[in-house]
């Protein structure tokens, strides 16, 4: 894995590779392993997403009680036609639902990167093949731009709620997914880091603060929030906007702000909205049954 | 770490430290008694026994020890499953000293009489640690071939058993060596880049001064 984007796009640039190809390489290397069996692999993850995605079960609530059920709302006023987002956007959004409630209730996901943030990436990528037609090879790619931009932020920063908030889960799934995003429409490398670093950027500082500890409250939603503000970003970098602050260097920001933040907002559920009274009160319900 | 350890593991939810990463503690568990469990006594410490249920963490620590992987879809129904096979299980809290607070003690009583003592730890994205074995320190993450060689603290068993690898071209990644008291009990944790054959294995439990030799095999 790399320490920077930099890297990547300067190793793509002297190479003349495709950014996902110097992911696969370093892969091959690092695992010494051939790049048929690196990319089975990571063909595999891509189906287990589709078959997460497929195997969805609206009538399973999780062990608290607490979530269940929204994905199959959201499909509902979809198909009717109701919503404000429409199709595509409105396509994502209930991947996101469906992925994050399907984790809560014990189904099959792909942590990507963590469990809690698993529906991010797969709303987003499950979505632009549905509507624009991409092959499973091309999403294999995505993967692993994907990937590779969540092996810097592990580098530079962290990938755990624990460690640096939800900004280290679903920010770093946001920025994952944006970065992938933009290569399956075709932008440049630049465009494919910057669309990562404004994806970042804008959830930075995100409080970790699950209500009674557990991955479902404000989880499940959070995954809407990082595959849609995902989405804005890939398109802003498509359209040519650049972050100000280099993609590496948002990264870093994101260690200090994950550093600076109290011990209550990292995945303790004493801080935020598990600090509401509601939070509480529910907390103190699950802890009693 | 790797690539696939940012896009994966395929898991069963919510959680990969209170969930997949107590379905890995109990595999490894039931890898380290060397047979089917028969009986265990699950001990939760800290936010295992605190968020453990919402988490599945017992289910998940239920479904390790019947050999079931991280991604299981058998996992929220392992208690039913443990049933079926006469796997008996107790819960109860814990509070360990000095220990990580996603943690468990197993202490495991296998079909034919076995037992073996785990403390472990979840450290976060499906990793784990196993922190002692049998009362003594251990400290090994299970991805690795694994020898835990449990001696009386006398001059020359190191030797012994590192000889024995030497001699089987194994290589060592990590050695490790723990003792209560001088004189008293020590340990030897040894993680390899290659298998140990059982019949090492078994010609240790032999060797005068050695106590008790516990293996996990990746196999």
């Amino acid at each position: 894995m790399f320490k920077s984007l930099k890297e990547i796009c300067l190793e793509a640039e002297e190479k003349g590779i495709e950014f996902w190809e110097v992911i696969l390489q370093n892969d091959m290397k690092e695992r010494m392993i051939t790049r048929e069996q690196s990319m089975e692999q990571m063909r595999a993850m891509y189906q287990a997403m589709k078959d997460a995605d497929a195997n969805y079960d609206g009538k399973l609530r999780s062990a608290s009680g607490l979530v269940g059920s929204d994905g199959e709302k959201f499909h509902e006023a979809l198909a009717s036609g109701e919503t404000i987002c429409g199709p595509f956007i409105g396509t994502v959004i209930e991947k996101a639902l469906k992925m994050g409630e399907s984790n809560a209730c014990m189904k099959r996901i792909v942590a990507a990167p963590t469990a809690g943030a698993c529906g991010v990436v797969p709303a987003l990528f499950l979505t632009m093949q549905e509507q624009r037609g991409y092959t499973d090879e091309e999403m294999t790619k995505a993967l692993y731009v994907a990937a590779g931009v969540g092996g810097v932020i592990a580098n530079r920063a962290f990938l755990a709620g624990a460690a640096g908030g939800c900004q280290a889960e679903i920010g770093a799934g946001s920025s994952m997914a944006a970065a992938g995003a933009v290569y399956l429409a075709g932008g440049s490398n630049e465009a494919i880091i910057h669309a990562a670093a404004m994806a970042m950027k804008n959830l930075l500082g995100l409080a970790c603060d699950p209500v009674a500890g557990l991955v479902e409250v404000p989880c499940v939603k959070r995954n809407v929030v990082g595959s849609v503000n995902a989405l804005s970003a890939a398109d802003m970098a498509l359209a040519g906007i650049r972050s100000v602050i280099p993609p590496d260097e948002v990264y870093d920001a994101m260690r200090s702000v994950g550093i600076a933040m109290p011990d209550a907002v990292r995945e303790t559920g004493k801080g935020g909205l598990a600090a509401t009274v509601t939070g509480q009160a529910i907390a103190e319900r699950i802890n009693k049954e | 770490m790797n690539i696939l350890d940012i896009i994966g593991p395929v898991m069963v939810g919510p959680s990969s430290s209170h969930t997949a990463g107590a379905v890995k503690i109990g595999q490894i568990s039931r890898k380290l008694l060397a047979e089917d469990v028969k009986r265990a006594e699950i001990y939760l410490h800290g936010s295992f026994w605190a968020t453990g249920r919402g988490h599945g963490t017992d289910r998940a620590l239920v479904a390790g020890l019947m050999g079931m992987a991280v991604d299981d879809p058998r996992i929220p129904a392992s208690f039913t499953h443990a049933e079926e096979r006469g796997l008996e299980f107790t819960f109860e809290k814990i509070e360990l000293i000095d220990a990580h607070p996603n943690s468990v003690k197993l202490c495991l009583y296998g079909v034919s009489g076995r037992k073996l003592e785990i403390v472990a730890a979840s450290i976060g994205g499906g990793r784990i640690r196993i922190c002692e074995i049998d009362g003594l320190t251990a400290n090994f993450c299970g991805d690795y071939p694994t020898l835990i060689v449990h001696n009386l603290d006398q001059p020359g068993h190191v030797t012994e058993v590192t000889s024995m690898l030497a001699h089987k071209s194994i290589n060592i990644a990590t050695l490790q060596l723990y003792r209560d008291s001088r004189g008293g009990r020590a340990v030897m944790v040894i993680e390899c880049d290659q298998e140990v054959p059982a019949e090492s294995i078994r010609w240790l439990t032999r060797v005068e001064g050695i106590v008790k030799v516990t293996y996990l095999s990746l196999l």
